[in-house]
């Protein structure tokens, strides 16, 4: 027997063992990218071309060009609320932004007392319809309100409103990403400042920041979009101050008018493009916080600190907690503000539009269904972003497109999908007017803040592991589920119930899409509201929020048996 | 592996007899016709108009798609290339004359048209709608906070432009809700173009508000937010029984109202049934049922009376040209917006 040719050693050497490896992951890889981007196109991309088409159309579908546009610009009415919509949007967000870091800041960095209860009333907001806190503050600073001298003689109907009742709704959506970023610090970094005698403050400037740099840009870009394009708080509070997406409605509702509806919405599309761009900027610079070799950061007890953490916390929460139990007091009272005595009444849903009790059971359902089939592929996408290799120029349009639903209003979205799948021609126009349409809409509507938060998550996942396993010939796939879902298993969580969450307080999105088997609690607020029926519509609205609270009760507990799991290895010395 | 197989089993058949039942469903499904009926009604109405069909007309099911005026306008024409609805019932006429204007009706006459009087229908023959119940203009006024700070009661328009009344006034933009189109469009028909614009103007200066929904001032009204609602009757009456020290004024100068009316829409593959509900939404059994929760129908002789409401107001409501308010709706918004949306800014007060 012979030695073996130099070419057949070749061939069981391990460079070429690890190169089948990586082209077997590699087609596994494409297919689940092109999967992830034929959903995007199919539920994001043509619905918005067709709508956006209607923008440079006659009503009759004739072009017209850039006619509606001239009428826009000409019209300062319209005009005005740009301006409106840019005020309100940035006052809230820089207000949001600081309480959010706050808030996260003293959760991640402190020992103070009671961290469960905070992180949960930090999403409290997220469990109410925006239309609960716009109903809270009539009852609190309206001109019966019993907290009106606060205002100081100032109207709360206009934007004083409506950066209270935003600075309400945005902040768990904030919240959430700045918390993310602050909670994957590596604790070397502090034990290495703390060798060098660095104080509190310097600490917090050179390590504290730069590391929770990412999530604050995320979370202000997330909390600017938000505000920005937000409708209900603006609709009930907003008074005579027009912001953008009233002017949608009130072109679209009341006007009929879809071109100026369409053109308005491209208007509203402008910021989101501005964010991708500072979202990329940012990207740059960003480089892995947690490596392979990271210590999760435990924070040391200090007394100050502690109570000064608490003190904020606390005086946070209850304003939070405050407009609920407003909202919960309006939707128990007979009739506020002159007979205060208790009843139940409001609560007797068959009495009033909506939809009752069924609404409310298809709300349960749009919220499971939603936040299953979501979480799978919002992970999986921003999986194979983050992570992926193939295909560079197709990654960085699913980034792109990933940001786009936060920039869309839901109404401009629900208009998008009507316009888009009722059209004769379209294959997918089976979808229309069933219950698949109101869980597919609502998973894009709600896609951009999943999506940022689980690249926060896996950004910070260094590239090593997969390195790693490469060289180990583990198939990326058992990677993923081995190494990868695990420790991202806490981020994994929060984006369900964001999703679940939403889906029980959504509006705007699927208002048009709704059909007779369909109706939402969501919507029966919105059209209680809209009769006049302000104590059914809280009451609907504190259902909602009764049945959230429980939802995200047992998603601390569930969180905390993962954790316990998964997560054992961010626990030093135990 | 043996569990494994029975368990397959089992889900086969499962979803074998799903099948079969969602076979069987359809065959029965397919002996009654469904109508898709998309309607701005009230949730209370929708349960007994929805029976009271079914009963004589045992092989139609109505399935009801509800919601605020402008939202069903709205998706109706958002539709037109694949419509949807079969018919609307209960809308208000400025939106369903959009709804022709724009060729979206079928033209039909209900067995029962001759009964209906000619200002409750369609000036064209056959007619693209018909009316069944009105709703009107009304002032509400809130005692307590009018004694509290000094504010009288109105009688008429006109007395909400004096100078008591500053900052006092909130009514519905007519932009956005159909209640709001009905004032503006009645005080341009009863005071003429120019006086009408001029009355406007001088009301925008005590107006503190333009609501979204029509329903808000009248709630706002009643929860003493401001003395003064323009609002309208049904809603009205509601917001008193329910405990609000309010005073329902029908002003004499000009009494503006819309209705709830029926029409067909053009492209349904439901004909035949849509015209056997029109028959019956024009019938007496349907007006009687009108009859139990608005003051105005139709057919006056099935009126009854409502609580907090005069019986008469067939009577005091003004001749309203709904196709002159259909035809100048788009101009009269657009004056309207011109004028007064473009000082809206909050007051400083």
């Amino acid at each position: 027997m012979s030695s073996p040719p130099a070419a057949a050693l070749g061939r069981f050497s391990p460079r070429r063992g690890l190169r089948r490896r990586a082209g077997r992951d590699e087609w596994i890889e494409r297919a689940a990218l092109l999967l992830v981007a034929a959903f995007l196109v199919a539920f994001l991309v043509l619905p918005l071309y067709a709508l956006l088409s209607k923008s440079v159309a006659a009503p009759d579908g004739r072009f017209v060009g850039l006619a509606h546009y001239a009428t826009y610009f000409s019209t300062p009415t319209l005009f005005r609320s740009i301006h409106n919509s840019l005020f309100v949007a940035a006052l809230s967000t820089a207000i949001t932004l600081a309480l959010a870091f706050g808030y996260a800041y003293a959760l991640t960095h402190t020992c103070m007392p009671g961290k469960e209860v905070f992180r949960i009333v930090a999403v409290i907001p997220l469990l109410a319809p925006t239309l609960l806190p716009a109903l809270a503050l009539v009852h609190l600073f309206g001109n019966k309100g019993v907290l009106k001298d606060l205002l100081l003689g100032h109207s709360v109907y206009g934007p004083i409103g409506i950066v209270m009742g935003m600075t309400f709704a945005v902040f768990p959506h904030v919240f959430i990403i700045v918390n993310a970023g602050l909670g994957l610090s590596d604790g070397r970094l502090y034990e290495a400042a703390a060798v060098c005698k660095a104080g509190r403050w310097r600490v917090f400037r050179t390590v504290t920041l730069p590391g929770a740099k990412y999530g604050l840009i995320g979370a202000a870009i997330a909390g600017f979009t938000h505000a920005f394009t937000d409708f209900g708080v603006p609709k009930v509070i907003g008074g005579q101050f027009d912001v953008l997406a009233t002017d949608v409605y009130k072109q679209v509702i009341g006007q009929h008018d879809f071109e100026m509806g369409a053109v308005i919405s491209v208007v509203l599309l402008i910021p989101a493009l501005i964010a991708f761009a500072i979202d990329q900027a940012a990207r740059r610079g960003q480089v892995a916080m947690l490596t392979t070799r990271a210590v999760p950061f435990q924070p040391k007890p200090n007394r100050i600190a502690d109570a000064l953490g608490f003190l904020f916390c606390a005086l946070v929460a209850v304003w939070i907690v405050g407009l609920i139990v407003a909202a919960a007091f309006a939707s128990v009272v007979k009739f506020w503000p002159y007979d205060l005595s208790l009843t139940w009444a409001h609560y007797e849903f068959e009495r009033y539009a909506g939809g009752g009790w069924r609404a409310y059971r298809n709300t349960l359902a749009l919220a499971a269904w939603t936040a299953g089939a979501g979480t799978i592929l919002v992970f999986f996408g921003a999986y194979l972003v983050e992570k992926g290799e193939a295909w560079p120029r197709l990654r960085r349009l699913i980034q792109l497109l990933a940001l786009l639903p936060l920039a869309i209003p839901g109404l401009v979205l629900g208009l998008a999908y009507i316009f888009f799948f009722n059209a004769p021609a379209n294959p997918l126009g089976g979808l229309y007017g069933t219950f698949a349409i109101l869980v597919l809409s609502t998973m894009v509507h709600y896609y951009s803040v999943t999506h940022l938060t689980a690249s926060t998550a896996l950004k910070q996942l260094d590239r090593e592991f997969e390195a790693v396993s490469d060289s180990l010939k583990a198939p990326r796939l058992k990677t993923f589920a081995r190494v990868t879902v695990p420790i991202s298993m806490p981020a994994i969580l929060d984006i369900f119930m964001y999703f679940f969450l939403n889906a029980m307080t959504t509006v705007s999105a699927v208002v048009f899409l709704y059909s007779t088997h369909t109706n939402l609690a969501s919507i029966a607020v919105l059209n209680m509201d809209d009769a006049g029926e302000l104590a059914p519509a809280a009451a609907m609205a504190m259902v909602i929020v009764v049945t959230s609270v429980a939802v995200r009760i047992l998603h601390v507990a569930l969180a905390r048996a993962i954790g316990r799991r998964t997560q054992a290895w961010r626990a030093r010395g135990r | 592996m043996e569990h494994l197989i029975s368990r397959i089993a089992t889900g086969m058949r499962v979803a074998g007899i799903a099948a079969l039942a969602a076979i069987i469903g359809c065959a029965t499904a397919a002996a009654k016709t469904e109508l898709t009926i998309y309607t701005a009604y009230e949730n209370d109405d929708l349960k007994p108009y929805k029976a009271a069909f079914e009963k004589d007309n045992p092989d139609i099911v109505i399935n009801w798609v509800r919601d605020s005026t402008g939202v069903v306008t709205a998706k109706i024409l958002a539709e037109r290339d694949n419509p949807r609805a079969d018919a609307v019932w209960g809308l208000a006429v400025s939106s369903i004359g959009v709804l022709k204007t724009q060729g979206l009706l079928v033209p039909y006459a209900p067995k029962d048209i001759g009964s209906i009087p000619a200002k409750f229908r369609d000036k064209a023959d056959p007619p693209y709608w018909f009316g069944n119940s009105a709703w009107i203009a009304a002032i509400v006024y809130n005692t307590v906070e009018g004694a509290r700070l000094k504010v009288p009661k109105p009688e008429t328009w006109e007395d909400l432009t004096k100078p008591a009344y500053k900052g006092q006034v909130i009514m519905p933009n007519p932009v956005s809700s159909g209640t709001g189109f009905l004032d503006v469009s009645a005080w341009l028909q009863a005071f003429g173009e120019a006086k009408g614009w001029d009355y406007m103007t001088r009301l925008h200066e005590n107006i503190v508000r333009y609501t979204h929904s029509g329903s808000t001032p009248a709630t706002f009204a009643g929860k003493g937010e401001y003395v003064v609602g323009i609002a309208f009757d049904v809603r009205a009456a509601r917001v008193k029984e329910q405990g609000a020290p309010i005073e329902i004024v029908f002003p004499k100068e000009a009494l503006g109202w819309d209705m709830n009316a029926f029409a067909i829409v053009k492209g349904t593959k439901k004909l035949d049934a849509a015209k056997k509900l029109a028959d019956w939404a024009a019938s007496p059994t349907a007006m009687k049922l009108y009859g139990e929760t608005r003051a105005v129908v139709a057919i006056p002789k099935y009126m009854t009376p409502i609580k907090n409401l005069p019986n008469d107001l067939d009577q005091r409501i003004m001749a309203n040209d709904f196709d002159w308010a259909s035809a100048n709706r788009d101009a009269i918004l657009k004056e309207w917006t011109r004028r007064f949306d473009a000082k809206s800014e909050p007051k400083k007060n």
